[in-house]
């Protein structure tokens, strides 16, 4: 859509996006409490490519298609991994489907984070909960390509101690030399050492300079804004925000706009957005 | 031969007290102590007098919570830079919460007994210290309306 273009690396659709391609099973892992991840592998044996922040129609056949985004290393050719959090009656009958079992697959579809055109910016990351599973491809590229940008730090809110999502993977980037990760939680029994508090305090307490810094965002709709309100008020401007928004996607081409946003079809002109473009949108209750 | 250099530096060059007049800062000084708290110490404690408060200058308080037949509940943490406690502002002058060190703890304790006697003589001073404690208020309360909010629209996962 004219005005929502906003980076030109846009993958291909696939040849029908309409038609499910098959994909097996081959891994199933249970996250955090309600959340599972999937390792998919194609039944054709053929290829699969994505960039990080697209996302698939996944299909539990006889149950249901759902938007679930690409969680997985973009460089695995071996597999495609998604992470899915059980919050309805299809992603429910998901859960229950073993290693083995077969579901359809369409995508990917959207637009992904930019990460060429930001070589040489110092990135921040921000989400809570799972909202770390869209973001986490982009981590993974980022930190095969770490020599092409500056300071990577990323802010990771949960719930309590007991649900932080990919805690294995939070603290391998903690160790790292070159990352700075910063977890909070809401609330945590006495006692607790690390820090309590929103994602936003979090970004307030991060150390970056805004002048050089590009931001990524995954939050719900709603706590979008408070996170970009704490980006800004440590320098970084809208036009160096990135934000990933999810509405209800359906056709994943923006034909039945099931997910519109204003004048954008998140499905097509997002998920991916730079914050700028879409500000004035925020503005508006009724959408 | 070591040199002793005086707490008004310290209280000077801390965030809180940034451009502070220099009249001022002398007599908050008149209030202060160091402090140094070991990990798990207790700064203040739920529901006695409140007759302090913090600078932090190194490590991390946690706020916690004591809500009566269980352990108590981290809330928030706070970080050096940062101050701790306003209840000493605010009658009944009883702490809301516990503030415990999460690791060694370095700060400066102000007497608020001292200083809220001092801001009664001197209304000029008892505005500026206002001034400062506000703010740190509203982004408490802010800080807990995002997590409201949060708690309210994201998946617990």
């Amino acid at each position: 859509m004219d005005g929502f273009a906003q980076h030109d690396d846009l993958m291909p659709l696939p040849v029908d996006p309409m038609i499910p391609r098959l994909f097996r099973i081959v891994k199933v892992k249970k996250e955090v409490r309600g959340v599972f991840t999937w390792h998919l592998v194609p039944v054709d044996g053929g290829d699969f490519s994505y960039r990080p922040g697209q996302f698939n129609m996944l299909y539990a056949f006889g149950a249901g298609e759902v938007a679930i985004s690409i969680s997985g290393d973009c460089r695995d050719k071996d597999k495609i991994v998604h992470t899915i959090r059980m919050a309805g009656s299809v992603t429910k009958i998901m859960s229950q489907l073993p290693v083995g079992a077969t579901v359809g697959v369409r995508g990917p579809f959207g637009r992904p984070w930019p990460i060429e055109p930001l070589y040489g910016a110092d990135l921040l990351f921000v989400t809570g909960t799972i909202g770390l599973a869209p973001l986490r491809p982009l981590i993974y590229e980022v930190l095969h390509q770490r020599d092409k940008f500056g300071k990577v730090v990323i802010c990771y809110g949960s719930r309590g101690t007991e649900d932080i999502l990919f805690e294995d993977e939070l603290h391998q980037w903690r160790g790292r030399f070159d990352t700075n990760v910063h977890v909070t939680v809401h609330s945590a029994p006495s006692g607790y050492r690390g820090r309590v508090g929103s994602v936003a305090a979090a970004v307030r307490a991060a150390s970056i300079e805004g002048a050089n810094t590009q931001a990524f965002v995954c939050r719900s709709e709603t706590m979008t804004k408070p996170a970009v309100d704490a980006l800004r008020a440590r320098g970084i401007t809208s036009d160096r925000i990135w934000v990933t928004l999810e509405r209800n996607m359906k056709c994943g081409v923006g034909l039945c706009g099931h997910c519109q946003f204003g004048p954008t079809f998140m499905c097509k002109d997002g998920p991916v957005y730079r914050f700028d473009q879409i500000e004035h949108l925020f503005e508006i209750r009724e959408l | 031969m070591v040199e002793i250099e005086g707490l008004g530096p310290l209280v000077a060059t801390h965030p809180f007290f940034t451009g502070m007049d220099p009249s001022a800062l002398e007599i908050i000084v008149g209030c202060c102590a160091n402090a140094v708290f070991k990990t798990g110490a207790h700064l203040y404690r739920q529901g006695e007098p409140a007759d302090k408060f913090y600078l932090i200058r190194d490590g991390l308080v946690t706020l916690e919570v004591y809500v009566g037949g269980r352990p108590a509940i981290a809330i928030e943490t706070v970080e050096a830079g940062e101050i701790v406690g306003w209840s000493w502002l605010v009658s009944p002058y009883k702490w809301s919460n516990d503030a415990r060190a999460s690791g060694t703890v370095r700060a400066i304790s102000i007497d608020g007994a001292c200083l809220r006697r001092k801001m009664e003589a001197d209304r000029v001073l008892g505005y500026e210290i206002y001034k400062r404690f506000l703010p740190v208020m509203a982004r408490r309360l802010l800080n807990n309306r995002e997590r409201i909010v949060e708690l309210a629209t994201e998946p617990a996962t």
